[in-house]
C-alpha cells in the first residue's frame, strides 16, 4: 500500500500546477511540428527519417522532467523519510521511475498519432512506432532515474544528467529504431523488439539498485 | 518496549570529525534533549541514529525491535517533507500510508483529521499547504508523528516557530508519547515541556 501511495503522489504532483507533465508533451509536439520545415517538402525522405526523429523526440522530451525526480524530494526533506519507510529505498526508486513513466512517457505516446501525422507516417508505420515506445521507453525512465539520482544534490544539474543518461540511452533508440525499420522493410519486427524488452528489463534490475546507491551517499 | 543504545558513535562530516565517541543510552518513556551550541552535532547526531548518515564507529542498537531499524523512528527536522501544491490531508494522509506498518484501524482520512486536530490545523484541512506560515508547517510536520505509531521520536527543534497555545500542544502530545512507553531524542535549545535528561554535546 505505501508503494501505491508514493505512485499516486507522485503521478498527482507531476501533473499539479508547476508540475513538468504537461511541458514534456508541448516540447514532443514542437520538436516533431518543426522537423517537417527543417527536412523541406520531400514526403518520401519525411516517411523515411519519421520515426527516428519521434524517437529522438520522445529520448529528449524525457530528459525535460528528470532534474526534479528525486532533487525536488531530497530539497523538502521528504527522501530522509522516505527512506525510513518499511519500503527498500531500492523499490522506492523503482516506483518513482514508474510514476516518471506514466506522468511522463504515456502522455507522449497519446501525442505520437498526431506528431507522426506531421512525419506523413501511415498507420502501420504508427503502430509499429507505438510498440516500440512501449517497450522501450520505460529503460528511458530508468536509466534517467540513475542520472537523476546520481546528480540529485547538484544545483542546475539538468544538462550533466543529459549528459550521464543520453549515453546510456543509444542502446535504446537503436533496437527501437531497427524495429521500425524492419517492419517497414518487411522483415521480422521480433528479434529487434525482443532486444529491447531486454535492454528494459536489465535497467529494471540494475537501475533501482545504481540509483538507490547514490542516494545513500548524496548526503 | 523499545531502548535506545548508543556507544561509542563517531561520525564525521566533511571529512571532520563531528560526533567523537558518544555513549547513552534511553530506555522506555524517557525523553533526552541534545543540548549545545550551534553546529556542534546536534542535527547530525539525529540523522546517524536514524540511519541517514554514514557512521565511521559505533553502535546504534534498539533493542526489542525486530524490524529494520529505520521503522521504529520518526524524524522530524529543519526541512519539513510538505508538498505545497498538496492539501493537508493530503500530504498527511499520503505519509499516514507510507510510513504505517498496517492501515490504521479506523481509516487513514479518520486518523489524519484527528492529528490534524491534535495540532490544532482541522480547519485548514482541505487547504493547499503553500498557504501555510512557518509555525504552521512545523505544526504539520509533528501530525505526522501522530498518523503511524512509531515508538521513537527524533525531533530537531520541535519548538522552533510555535507560539505559546501550540508549545503546549507539543508538549502534551510529547507527554503521552512518552507515558506509553515511547522514547524521544530532541535536539533543542530550550524546554520541550516534559521532563528531560540532557545529553550536552560540546565541541
Amino acid at each position: 500500500m505505501s508503494l501505491l501511495a508514493l505512485y499516486v503522489r507522485d503521478v498527482r504532483l507531476a501533473w499539479a500546477a508547476g508540475g513538468g507533465g504537461p511541458v514534456g508533451v508541448i516540447f514532443y509536439l514542437a520538436v516533431t511540428a518543426v522537423a517537417p520545415f527543417a527536412v523541406g517538402p520531400d514526403l518520401p525522405l519525411l516517411t523515411r527519417i519519421g520515426p527516428a526523429l519521434l524517437w529522438i523526440a520522445v529520448l529528449l522530451a524525457l530528459l525535460l522532467g528528470l532534474e526534479r525526480l528525486f532533487q525536488a524530494d531530497q530539497e523538502d526533506g521528504t527522501l530522509d523519510l522516505l527512506r525510513l519507510g518499511d519500503t527498500p529505498l531500492e523499490l522506492v526508486v523503482l516506483m518513482k521511475a514508474a510514476a516518471h513513466w506514466t506522468a511522463a512517457a504515456l502522455p507522449l505516446l497519446a501525442a505520437t498519432p498526431f506528431a507522426a501525422l506531421l512525419l506523413n507516417l501511415d498507420g502501420a508505420a504508427i503502430l509499429v512506432t507505438l510498440a516500440t515506445f512501449l517497450v522501450g521507453t520505460p529503460a528511458l525512465a530508468l536509466v534517467g532515474a540513475v542520472g537523476a539520482a546520481v546528480a540529485v544534490s547538484l544545483r542546475r544539474a539538468g544538462v550533466l544528467i543529459a549528459i550521464l543518461v543520453l549515453p546510456l540511452s543509444v542502446p535504446v533508440v537503436i533496437f527501437g529504431v531497427s524495429a521500425i525499420e524492419a517492419a517497414g522493410a518487411g522483415r521480422a519486427v521480433g528479434p529487434s523488439l525482443a532486444l529491447l524488452g531486454a535492454v528494459t528489463l536489465v535497467a529494471a534490475v540494475v537501475a533501482p539498485l545504481a540509483a538507490a546507491a547514490a542516494l545513500r551517499e548524496s548526503e | 518496549m523499545v531502548s535506545l543504545k548508543v556507544d561509542c558513535l563517531v561520525v564525521e562530516r566533511g571529512g571532520r570529525r563531528v560526533i567523537d565517541g558518544l555513549s547513552f543510552a534511553a530506555d522506555p518513556g524517557e525523553a533526552v534533549a541534545v543540548t549545545g551550541p550551534n553546529g556542534v552535532g546536534k542535527s547530525t547526531l539525529l540523522r546517524a541514529v536514524a540511519g541517514l548518515t554514514a557512521v565511521v564507529g559505533g553502535c546504534i542498537t534498539l533493542s526489542q525491535w525486530p524490524e529494520r531499524r529505520q521503522s521504529a523512528m520518526h524524524l522530524v527536522g529543519h526541512r519539513e517533507a510538505i508538498k505545497p501544491q498538496h492539501s493537508l490531508l493530503d500530504n498527511l494522509a499520503f505519509w499516514c500510508r507510507f510510513l504505517a506498518a498496517e492501515p490504521p484501524a479506523d481509516g487513514v482520512e479518520a486518523t489524519v483529521e484527528a492529528a490534524l486536530d491534535a495540532v490544532g490545523l482541522v480547519h485548514l484541512a482541505d487547504a493547499p499547504a503553500e498557504l501555510l506560515s512557518q509555525g504552521q508547517r512545523r505544526r504539520l510536520a509533528l501530525a505526522r508523528l501522530l498518523v503511524a505509531p512509531r515508538p521513537l521520536w527524533l525531533l530537531d527543534e520541535p519548538t522552533a516557530g510555535l507560539d505559546t497555545a501550540s508549545r503546549a500542544r507539543l508538549a502534551g502530545l510529547l507527554a503521552r508519547h512518552l507515558d506509553g512507553g515511547g522514547l524521544l531524542l530532541a535536539a533543542t535549545h530550550e524546554e520541550i515541556g516534559v521532563p528531560t535528561r540532557a545529553l550536552a554535546l560540546a565541541a
